[in-house]
């Protein structure tokens, strides 16, 4: 029934934003007629749809930020990090899917940057849904060509001796950038250095953060 | 599109409403199950052309590309599609009236 819901939440218990209230659009009713035809299929239930929502929302660059505090701490933890990112972020226990994830490790001499010039693959189990500028036609069409200029768009600007190393992303392979631990966070412990971890610096777009700028 | 010219890069964000955030879970859910892959996403997402870069928003393109990619793995079929297309486009004016689950 039409109506059989609470004015302000879904079945599903999800707030309906500002912008489900305009006139649905018909991208809008294909979504709802292909989700239906999935649930009359046995494919999915609305459950299992409602629970990835959820899961997906849970994700955030918080957890990529523990996983860099870790490897800065801890060499030992970073060696296997950068051996093979899916195993030794699994071994913290976080869920990493299917996808092949490598680990950049941003040092004095090379700076990381991390693109998908297909389409929008990003590290989305570490660091939560990719920013709409990742998913650009600009930053996908010129980070490959003028990665020094895109940074410096970002607020970023690297010594001309700084290798920057370009990094494109598949859909089986997903890589995130280690960003190189500041200056003055050496009496940090492990919570508070991953505060220092923005999403950016994960990206290669930003540099961790000064401790107490 | 690697290495074309461009403009700068706007860094304006918008929330995802439910109606994206649901059209990711379906990328997701029916790419683990087996009903198609991220490179059958991209293919139809490609097939598209240009314009519907700047035509349609991001999950509008994957709506579109996740439904070819259904219909072709026979989850589904065109007439099934529109049928309930038509019926879920009666229900009512907006988003939130014409979605029941």
């Amino acid at each position: 029934m039409p109506h059989d819901h609470h004015d302000h939440l879904s079945p599903s218990g999800h707030p309906y934003r500002k912008d489900d209230d305009t006139p649905i659009s018909y991208w809008q009713s294909m979504e709802i007629a292909v989700r239906e035809l999935l649930v009359e299929k046995e494919i999915t239930t609305f459950e299992e749809i409602s629970a990835q929502i959820e899961k997906m929302d849970a994700r955030s660059p918080a957890i990529g930020a523990a996983v860099v505090a870790r490897a800065w701490i801890d060499p030992e933890f970073k060696a296997r990090l950068l051996e093979n990112g899916s195993t030794a972020t699994a071994d913290l226990g976080f869920d990493v899917g299917p996808m092949h994830l490598i680990a950049l490790e941003n040092t004095a001499d090379t700076h990381n940057i991390v693109v998908c010039t297909l389409c929008s693959c990003y590290p989305r189990n570490l660091l939560g849904l990719p920013p709409d500028w990742y998913k650009s036609r600009a930053y996908r069409s010129r980070t490959v060509k003028e990665p020094r200029k895109v940074l410096s768009e970002f607020g970023v600007t690297l010594p001309q001796s700084t290798q920057i190393r370009v990094h494109d992303s598949t859909a089986d392979m997903r890589y995130v950038v280690i960003p190189a631990r500041p200056i003055g966070s050496e009496a940090l412990d492990e919570a508070e250095l991953a505060k220092l971890v923005t999403r950016d610096s994960m990206i290669g777009t930003g540099l961790a953060l000064t401790p107490n700028a | 599109m690697g290495g074309q010219e461009a403009g700068p890069i706007c860094d304006e964000q918008h929330d995802f409403s439910l109606w994206e955030k649901r059209v990711d879970a379906l990328m997701i859910l029916c790419s683990s199950k087996g009903y198609f892959t991220v490179d059958g996403l991209r293919r139809a997402l490609e097939d598209m052309g240009e314009d519907a870069f700047e035509t349609m928003t991001y999950y509008e393109r994957w709506i579109a590309s996740i439904n070819q990619n259904l219909i072709e793995s026979g989850a589904y079929t065109i007439e099934e599609l529109g049928a309930k297309m038509a019926d879920v486009q009666a229900r009512g004016e907006t988003y939130g009236e014409a979605s029941l689950g």
